[in-house]
């Protein structure tokens, strides 16, 4: 208990010793305020919950989810099976928590992709500005023009089915808008007198980028992902569904929708729970999101 | 100044809840405004702007406002709901903030947000209003109207921003105009025209001014009475021309720190804080 | 020291193209304090940001500018230049990123300019400034104006500039904290013999400072006179006579005698 005072201590000492405790402090504040917002706690405990469940997947599940066991096929709910089983017989409750580390796998390799594409691209337009900033845009917009669903089917038409395929056309039809906020955020930065300071520093263009205006253009851009993944993860549900996403028998939470449809009046249970996990997901991203807006947000000084 | 004052304070606090403990930025104000100018000075932190907005309610998220009693014109502030206060924000009581460019809109001309402020505010058909935008910028003092009416704010200097912002808070004709540092970024010639601009509009019209400034001079010379701030408090009221007799240690030293136009001094003598001006030592004449 | 001859700036385009400075020259001595006053808008700090290569890609910037016998082109500059000039800002809440730590702050020209002993300097800078080393891991957020302002100077220190352009250093900070920079800028260049080119639309603060000025006016250059004409109240233009006569407060009756110079 005193440890966790000395820390608290620490964290709040009205004189920080190093750069660790200062930036110890910023985010312990920003969590303070965090905290305090129900909604995004919310939104938090399920993010927290879907990454657990994913790293114990081995532990709590009986079974890998893929081997076929037809004497079982579509069984109700049950103490043996919670989620019943599918038209295979694999038990849908461990399908569901394999299935979970799909999801993460498809949020986050998206995620890598294109918060860097977004915030080169948009940061070098709104900064450098002039006629690189309309070519850079011009190629955003087509990008932008397009649904996304339809875009991401072209791409995998083009790329063949499959999960990594199923991420890389989610990540190219997913980056513009990363870029538009990071040219948003670059435009009011450029005008501000310290990025003014850092040239009469002499402060490269790259130099200036990277450690002045990426940073400010960094909150932004990761509130939007967290209210996108929402949309990610069903993107990656609807490529699953129409058969372009993860392959059978991968436990991917689309394909078991649109594989379990054809039972949704008698076998309810089939189609239903994915259903239920992808909607629970996406709501507590979406949560996280506007929790970080709030805390982000410049007039908290957080 | 002898009628009914239009604003009372009496004993205003303003205090905020932050991690690391409650800050009091306010702590015990009081005094009554009539339709004069008064001048609110003090060092930077000792609570001027916070004074003013919480007369507004306009207290920071993690903020509390109390204050034994708070009236405009009759009207309790204290009690008063969200319609009630943004009825008073926008016709009785305007408030011109410290920081003009980051209140005005960077994405719209300028000419468009004091277009739409008379539209919202006069009832102004479109084609007036584009006039009157025109004759208002004039009245502050903005040479080129017609080319600052279209530029966006980061295309005009700081001072012209401060002066757009006056111009916009003068037009639904307020009772009284809290104006936090209107001037401190213009030079010295435009800075007395716009106040003079002000000082006509608050004469003709009978309104009160609230005037927050840390220009000491300038204070003494256009307002009528001055509260002097300091770490939240009002340390010391007297009349403007007898400022350069004030008693109190903190104002004599404001008064020292300034540098002379007319000799030369190898160092500017700086401002001795005493703890003791925490704990309250009121002086007024 | 410093050397400007026929500058001329020009900002924007078509109907929105706007002369700011015409055909300005300004002749200051190494070690001087020099002050540049007028009214808002006339381009005092375009000035200076032409002079510190700013205006790239902002706006058209044509004349001849000498600095420490360097002849400068276009608006790229040297990083020798980079180091020797320096610029403090007008606003203490802009000018200070406020991401970054003083630390950072500090020590970020030191590393563009590969200096060594960083960490020494930045110490050194700060005591320099009247500030403790508590203040060295804070946010800008964190401190006050007056203290940020001390940063920018502390910041502008670091390089071991020769030349230091001051863009209203003390219009956004209280009388109390103004005395305090006035007197450090002045202990500064004492100890570093530094060459300042002081904006600032405060009289008495140039009086103070300097020991010569140009007033300007619509992008030129109306007087140029030494601090005992000002002091003396002796100007020989009309404009600058104006200029100080509303430097001594609020009159009414004055102010309707100013007359609108365009
Ligand atoms: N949102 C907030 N949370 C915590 N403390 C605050 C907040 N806003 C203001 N304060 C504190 O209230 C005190 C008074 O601030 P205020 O802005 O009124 O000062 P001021 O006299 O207007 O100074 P200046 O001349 O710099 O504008 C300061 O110490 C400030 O730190
Ligand atoms: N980026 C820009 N684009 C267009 N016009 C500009 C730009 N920056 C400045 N100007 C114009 O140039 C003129 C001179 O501006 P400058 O900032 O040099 O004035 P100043 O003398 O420093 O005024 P102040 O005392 O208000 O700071 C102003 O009329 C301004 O509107
Ligand atoms: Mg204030
Ligand atoms: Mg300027």
């Amino acid at each position: 208990m005193s440890g966790l005072g000395n820390i608290r201590g620490w964290l709040l000492a009205e004189v920080p010793k190093s750069k660790w405790q200062a930036r110890g402090q910023r985010f312990y504040i920003g969590w303070l305020a965090f905290r305090a917002n129900p909604v995004a706690m919310a939104g938090l405990i399920i993010v927290a919950g879907l990454v657990l469940v994913a790293l114990l997947a081995p532990w709590i599940t009986a079974s890998d989810g893929l081997e076929p066991d037809l004497p079982n096929r579509l069984q109700p709910p049950s103490a043996e099976h919670w989620f019943g089983t599918d038209q295979l017989g694999r038990d849908i409750y461990d399908r569901i928590i394999w299935g979970s580390r799909i999801t993460l796998y498809i949020v986050g390799l998206v995620a890598i992709i294109v918060v860097p594409i977004g915030l080169v691209i948009g940061t070098i337009a709104g900064y450098v500005g002039g006629l690189v900033d309309s070519v850079l845009m011009r190629l955003t917009d087509i990008f932008l023009a397009f649904p996304r669903l339809i875009l991401a089917m072209a791409f995998v038409a083009v790329l063949g089915p499959g999960l990594e395929n199923a991420v890389l056309a989610i990540a190219l039809t997913t980056w513009s808008p990363f870029a538009r906020i990071a040219r948003a955020e670059a435009l009011t930065i450029r005008n501000s007198e310290f990025i003014l300071a850092a040239q009469v520093q002499g402060v490269s263009t790259v130099g200036i980028l990277t450690r002045h205006v990426t940073p400010l253009c960094l909150s932004s851009v990761i509130v939007r992902l967290t209210l996108d993944m929402a949309g990610i993860i069903l993107t990656a549900a609807g490529l699953g569904f129409l058969g372009l996403g993860a392959q059978p028998p991968t436990p991917e939470w689309g394909a078991m929708i649109s594989l379990g449809r054809q039972y949704l009046i008698d076998q309810w249970w089939v189609p239903t729970v994915p259903g239920i996990a992808i909607l629970v997901v996406s709501l507590g991203f979406n949560l996280l999101g506007d929790g970080l807006r709030d805390v982000f947000d410049p007039k908290s000084g957080a | 100044m002898t009628d009914a004052p239009l604003l009372k304070v009496e004993d205003l606090h303003v205090s905020y809840n932050t991690p690391t403990g409650v800050v009091e930025a306010v702590r015990g104000v009081s005094f009554e405004l009539g339709r004069e100018k008064l001048g609110i000075v003090g060092e930077s932190g000792s609570g001027k702007s916070q004074t003013g907005r919480a007369i507004l309610g306009l207290v920071a998220p993690g903020g509390q406002r109390r204050a034994r009693r708070l009236e405009f014109d009759g009207t309790d502030l204290l009690s008063a709901d969200e319609r009630t206060m943004r009825r008073i924000r926008g016709d009785c009581i305007s408030m011109i903030m410290q920081d003009p460019k980051y209140s005005l809109n960077p994405v719209m001309s300028i000419g468009a947000q004091i277009e739409e402020a008379f539209l919202v505010h006069r009832e102004t058909i479109r084609q007036e209003a584009r006039e009157r935008t025109l004759e208002m910028l004039r009245a502050v003092k903005i040479r080129e109207a017609e080319r600052v009416y279209k530029a966006y704010p980061h295309e005009v200097s700081g001072g012209m921003g401060q002066r757009i912002m006056i111009a916009m808070m003068m037009i639904p004709e307020p009772d009284i105009i809290i104006a936090d540092e209107p001037t401190s970024a213009l030079d010295v010639t435009v800075q007395l025209q716009v106040l003079a601009v002000l000082d006509d509009m608050i004469s003709e019209r009978g309104m009160g001014l609230i005037f927050i400034s840390h220009d000491l001079n300038l204070v003494a010379s256009f307002c009528d009475r001055i509260l002097v701030m300091y770490g939240g408090q009002v340390v010391e009221q007297c009349l403007a021309a007898e400022l350069d007799q004030a008693r109190h240690p903190y104002t004599r030293g404001l008064l020292n720190c300034l540098p002379s136009l007319d000799h030369g001094q190898d160092e500017l003598p700086v401002l001795k804080r005493d703890p003791a001006w925490l704990s309250a030592v009121k002086v007024s004449s | 020291m410093i050397e400007i001859n026929h500058l001329d700036v020009v900002f924007g385009h078509g109907h929105k193209l706007f002369h700011a400075v015409r055909d300005l020259a300004l002749k200051i001595e190494r070690g001087q304090s020099y002050g540049l006053v007028g009214e808002s808008g006339s381009g005092k700090t375009t000035v200076l940001r032409a002079l510190a290569g700013l205006l790239a890609g902002v706006a058209r910037v044509s004349g001849e500018m000498q600095v420490a016998g360097e002849s400068l082109q276009g608006q790229n500059r040297s990083r020798e230049f980079r180091r020797r000039v320096q610029m403090v800002f007008q606003d203490p809440y802009g000018s200070l990123h406020p991401r970054h730590t003083v630390d950072t702050i500090l020590s970020e020209p030191a590393r563009v300019h590969r200096l060594d002993r960083i960490e020494d300097r930045v110490v050194q800078a700060l005591e320099e400034v009247g500030l403790d080393a508590s203040f060295r891991f804070r946010y800008p957020h964190q401190i006050s104006g007056g203290q940020r302002q001390r940063v920018s100077v502390a910041r502008a220190l670091i390089t071991d500039p020769e030349i230091v352009l001051l863009d209203e250093p003390t219009s956004a900070l209280d009388v109390s904290v103004q005395a305090e920079v006035l007197n450090l800028l002045m202990r500064l260049k004492r100890d570093h013999g530094l060459t300042y080119v002081l904006v600032s639309h405060n009289l008495a603060v140039v009086a103070h400072m300097c020991e010569a000025l140009s007033v300007m006016q619509n992008g030129s250059v109306v007087e140029t006179m030494n601090v005992k004409q000002l002091r003396d109240h002796t100007p020989t233009t009309p404009y600058t006579r104006q200029l100080l006569t509303a430097s001594l407060g609020y009159d009414r009756q004055a102010i309707d005698a100013f007359e609108e110079f365009a």
